[in-house]
């Protein structure tokens, strides 16, 4: 349910580092709150954001939620399968339906992110 | 404080997730909120609607009062027949909309929108003041499930004691029982399918549920939330007091103008919604589909050529058609079919069309 590789934020969000880029997405128990996924609002390539902020947006069919950067950083690939099939996000939270891929602007702040022992005992 | 509904106990067990909605603990979805959307479309689902408000007029006066509160007529009511129909403000803006149902000649049943209901006690207290009627609010002792889909009534007749094929659309029975439990059984409900709604008294809905449930296994039967019951009335172009409607929307700007009697004498708010229908109104509902890639949702504000025209008064995914479909209320020169219209969503203004509503009718 949460892979030990990965690491997780307090936004549910999970973050895999891979060969110099790192994938984002939504974590299992994100995908379960929001229900079924119905559209993603994905940034622009090339786009740069700060740690926290606002990359993007997932709506379910009730709700509209913000998607936030777990670490500063350059967008460089978007999952634009998730145009029509956002249904992945909960399908395959942590494969088919990855969000983003970022370059870390400073690997550093992957420390304040939480493994996933750490991030389960947010959920309990 | 927020109260349980009899069937409380029931939504956990089947796995229900349970939010606070207009002062009631009720389930926003079980399965996923598009698959109990197809069920009700496909075959059957219940819904647990207890926290609707239930309104009993009773007395030599009650047509009288109940004349004077609502703007459609319900002395053409017969008895046992059911009757939608807005409730106005003198200034025809909207206090509620409800159904009506004639229980007996001078017998008959307010049920009103849980966000509604203390409000529309009192407005009802206000305004009948002068009439020989006894008005009781039985909403806290009486629960509610709605059974919506084309096996309905299939389903509901081996539980039920009397001929479902009598009940019409729109009308009710109140003699039938379900497992020795009295009820009153009509056929209406919020989905734009065929189905019942069920009232009975609370200490009676679990086993008039449970008895359903248990009848409903081999039609596959689906616990529905909220979730699906605003879907399923989206589609169906079917109103939603605070969306739809308001006090700063009138019957016809809602596109609900079969539903109000000018003729029938004098209502409150019967002179202003006179004036409304003489000159026409200056802004309407109407249908959109999203052209771009994009959900409207309520209070995105609608524009044509960078002015601003209007606004979303809901919107989604639609299970049934699979697009992006809103309803929003626009200057009447842009709320014809064919007409093109840009929503702003968050940064973005993304192209939309009017189109006919509802979005989905039964076929």
């Amino acid at each position: 349910m949460y892979p030990e590789e990965l690491k997780y934020t307090d936004d549910h969000e999970w973050i895999r580092v891979e060969n110099g880029k790192a994938y984002v997405g939504l974590t299992q128990y994100a995908q379960e709150q929001l229900g079924d996924v119905v559209f993603v609002e994905l940034p622009d390539v090339g786009e740069e954001f700060e740690m926290g902020d606002s990359f993007g947006v997932v709506e379910s069919v009730k709700t509209v939620s913000d998607l936030f950067m777990p670490v500063g950083g350059k967008v460089v690939e978007i999952n634009e399968d998730l145009e029509d099939s956002p249904e992945a996000v909960n399908e395959d939270p942590y494969g088919d339906g990855w969000i983003v891929a970022i370059e870390i602007a400073d690997k550093s702040q992957l420390d304040q992110l939480m493994d996933s022992e750490a991030y389960q005992k947010t959920l309990e | 404080m927020t109260r349980k509904t009899p069937l409380y106990e029931r939504h956990v067990e089947l796995g229900g997730k349970v939010v606070d909605f207009a002062g009631y603990k009720l389930p926003v979805q079980f399965a996923g909120i598009i698959e109990e959307h197809k069920a009700v479309r496909n075959d059957v689902g219940i819904f647990d609607v207890s926290h609707m408000g239930e309104f009993e007029f009773r007395g030599p006066q009650a047509l009288e009062a109940v004349q004077k509160l609502i703007a459609n007529n319900a002395a053409k009511l017969e008895i046992n027949q059911v009757l939608y129909t807005p409730m106005c403000y003198p200034d025809g803006g909207v206090v509620d909309d409800l159904l009506v149902y004639r229980l007996d000649k001078d017998r008959f049943l307010f049920v009103v929108n849980a966000a509604n209901l203390e409000k529309d006690w009192d407005w009802v207290q206000e305004n009948t003041k002068e009439f020989d009627v006894e008005i009781e609010n039985q909403s806290f002792e009486t629960g509610q499930v709605a059974l919506q889909g084309p096996k309905a009534q299939e389903l509901l007749q081996k539980i039920y004691d009397r001929d479902l094929g009598q009940i019409k659309f729109f009308w009710l029975e109140k003699e039938g029982k379900i497992s020795g439990k009295d009820c009153i059984v009509s056929r209406t409900g919020y989905t734009g399918e065929d189905g019942f709604e069920i009232y009975a008294r609370n200490e009676d809905l679990v086993d008039i549920f449970d008895a359903i449930w248990d009848a409903g296994k081999e039609f596959n039967l689906q616990p529905c939330g909220l979730g699906a019951r605003d879907t399923l009335r989206f589609e169906a172009a079917l109103p939603l007091y605070g969306h739809e409607l308001s006090q700063d929307i009138n019957p016809f700007e809602a596109r609900l103008k079969i539903f109000v009697d000018l003729e029938k004498g004098d209502f409150i708010g019967r002179d202003a919604l006179v004036e409304v229908s003489e000159k026409g109104v200056e802004k309407r509902i109407a249908g959109i589909e999203m052209k771009d890639k994009g959900i409207p949702r309520q209070g995105y504000p609608v524009e044509v050529d960078g002015e601003e025209v209007g606004f979303v008064t809901s919107g989604t995914f639609s299970p049934t058609l699979g697009k992006n479909l809103g309803i929003v209320m626009v200057k009447k020169e842009f709320a014809k079919a064919g007409s093109n219209l840009d929503i702003r969503i968050r940064k973005r203004l993304l192209g939309a069309e009017v189109v006919k509503l509802p979005f989905y009718k039964r076929r």
